[in-house]
């Protein structure tokens, strides 16, 4: 329980970034600290102390294998997620560099030509 | 015929990925005619399987809810013909529009990875599968807003891009919370699992309800999650415009809503009346604020808003009524604003300027477009015979005899502020005397003019037919909606 509370501290922590600091950096940064919670709390539902991973050998029965194996499915779920948020990511960073030859600033704030 | 279904992701990535290498030889004329012969493919599968009723595809034959399976039914098919339409249309539109950007190799090869990722949405029977064609397609829309690079457009593009980022994270998140709960990720094994072990109130179940709401209400742009909505539907080249108000917040917002929550996760009163709230505020914030725009294009973004609201509200209110008409006006929305917005860019392309203050006695200079874009004025102000009236009507009756008297108090005030800033587009644009700088305005060129004369016939014919429409189209995709039982067993085979 303390882990998931943990995550989701986290995970506030990069909506806190993100809706309250102005520099467009930090604003990435947050919405990369969301994601790496989010992919966390996926790993955390497959997680099991001292597990083994979900591959069946010869020598093991089911009812182990049921006890003690990871649940592999988060993982795959987590590995697409994590290429997803790179590919956001890139663009997000990419932007940022335009806006910044645009404005000449990183500053949130002082990008406000459009009236939202 | 279930093996048709991949297609409609596989083509436009496989034929973006081919543009890219071929376009390296013909930067000018292949990029254009590949995706127009791309989308008119997708209309022909979709004329294949068109009316076969509900189609399974098992991904690598791993039956559910073990593989990801791809589920055409009625309501997919509704989504289906929309999606690959409008497309059709828009990608005819940018064959002359996007002259001006010059560079059309990456602009449809995004443009097709759009479409893929809004087919694939439409088309998954699976929770996780859904999250990454959301995200394929938010991603290129992403980029495709910002596509002018200039200051404006980058700024919208840099916020939608933020906002859209937490919708998917808040997404996700609750994509785990459902996980957490059942252990699958298969729509129809979820809601299964839901009904057999009576979970509807189950505290994770509501708090990913809850992130549902968030992540695709902003992703619809309902208030209070529009802030990107007008920015980037300005910003945006006019056919993304079309893409994004036309399609893609429907796809990604309203059909992920009605989907999940009526095929999955089952409608409770929460969400209805959480839905209602928002669909009324966002038809008065929608309507109040297209008021006060000069920009063409700021206007129409805000009565989208404004619009959705009506589709929201539709789908709140639950009624078989209700869905039908939330389904009608999604189907006629798409329509008569692609027109408006594909009108704007005519008219921005003819004069250099789509400012209400200094436009003015168009229908001289630009007869067909202003006689489109009157119809698509008239046809979104509910003025009968046109589409928009049958839709709007719908709503409105079956406010009033599930007992919403308030609601549908609103949903009559917001018909007649529509009608009142779509005069006012009128008066400013089309009719009065041309001003000065509007004197030597030629007629846009022919390839953009038959995509707004195709839409404008269609909104005439979808307000002629609307009965035929609605008893052959909207009643299945409805009562695919309103039939959880059904859905669950058709794709689980039980």
């Amino acid at each position: 329980m303390t882990l998931y509370f943990l995550n989701f501290v986290l995970l506030i922590i990069g909506l806190y970034a993100l809706v309250f600091k102005r520099h467009i950096v930090k604003k990435i940064l947050g919405v990369a600290i969301m994601e790496y919670a989010v992919n966390l709390f996926l790993i955390l539902l497959g997680f099991r102390k001292s597990g083994v991973p979900p591959i069946l050998m010869k020598d093991m029965d089911m009812a182990t294998f049921i006890r003690t194996a990871v649940d592999p499915l988060p993982q795959a779920l987590v590995l697409t997620s994590i290429v997803i948020g790179l590919g956001t990511l890139a663009l997000m960073v990419a932007m940022a560099i335009r806006l910044y030859e645009r404005y000449g600033t990183f500053d949130m704030d002082e990008i406000k030509r459009l009236r939202g | 015929m279930s093996v048709l279904l991949p297609l409609f992701t596989t083509i436009p990535v496989f034929s973006a990925i081919l543009m890219l290498l071929v376009g390296k030889f013909d930067k000018k004329y292949f990029p254009r005619i590949w995706s127009i012969l791309t989308s008119l493919s997708l209309l022909f599968i979709l004329a294949a399987i068109w009316g076969k009723g509900t189609i399974i595809h098992e991904m690598g034959g791993w039956k559910p809810p073990f593989g990801v399976v791809l589920v055409k039914d009625n309501l997919s098919q509704l989504m289906l013909l929309v999606v690959n339409v409008v497309t059709f249309l828009t990608v005819i539109y940018s064959y002359s529009y996007m002259r001006k950007y010059e560079d059309y190799l990456r602009f449809f090869t995004l443009f097709l990875f759009m479409l893929a990722g809004m087919n694939g949405v439409v088309l998954t029977g699976d929770l996780f599968n859904l999250f990454v064609f959301l995200e394929i397609a938010s991603i290129a829309s992403y980029a495709l807003v910002g596509y002018g690079i200039d200051a404006e457009e980058l700024e919208a593009s840099f916020k939608y891009l933020i906002l859209g980022a937490l919708a998917s994270i808040f997404i996700l998140f609750g994509i785990g919370m459902i996980y957490s709960v059942t252990g699958s990720v298969n729509m129809a094994d979820v809601a299964r699992f839901i009904i057999d072990n009576g979970l509807a109130d189950n505290k994770a179940i509501l708090m990913a309800t809850g992130l549902f709401i968030l992540g695709f209400g902003l992703k619809a742009g309902l208030v209070p999650f529009h802030a990107w909505l007008p920015d980037a539907h300005s910003s945006a080249p006019a056919p993304i415009s079309v893409m994004l108000s036309g399609v893609l917040i429907k796809v990604l917002g309203i059909y992920s809503l009605m989907r999940i929550f009526y095929s999955m996760i089952g409608m409770t009163s929460v969400v209805s009346n959480i839905l209602l709230v928002m669909g009324s505020i966002s038809m008065l914030v929608g309507a109040f604020m297209g008021f006060g725009q000069d920009d063409m294009k700021r206007m129409f973004a805000f009565s989208s808003i404004s619009q959705m609201g009506y589709i929201a509200v539709g789908i709140g209110i639950g009624t078989p009524l209700a869905i039908i008409g939330a389904l009608f006006h999604l189907l006629n929305h798409a329509v008569f604003k692609s027109l408006l917005f594909l009108s704007s860019g005519a008219i921005q392309t003819s004069t250099g300027t789509r400012n209400l203050s200094e436009l003015g006695g168009l229908r001289k200079s630009m007869p067909v477009t202003s006689g489109a874009s009157v119809i698509g004025a008239l046809s979104i102000a509910g003025v009968p015979p046109f589409n928009g009236f049958w839709s709007k009507l719908i709503i409105i009756v079956a406010a009033f005899s599930a007992g919403y008297i308030w609601l549908g108090a609103i949903l009559v005030l917001t018909a007649f502020l529509t009608l009142a800033y779509y005069l006012r587009f009128q008066k400013n644009v089309i009719f009065g005397e041309p001003t000065p700088n509007m004197k030597d305005v030629r007629e846009a060129p022919f390839l953009m003019l038959m995509p707004i004369v195709i839409f404008a016939v269609l909104c005439l014919l979808g307000g002629i037919f609307n009965g035929w429409l609605i008893s052959n189209i909207i009643a299945p995709a409805q009562s695919v909606i309103m039939n959880q039982m059904a859905y669950i067993s058709s794709v689980l085979g039980i």
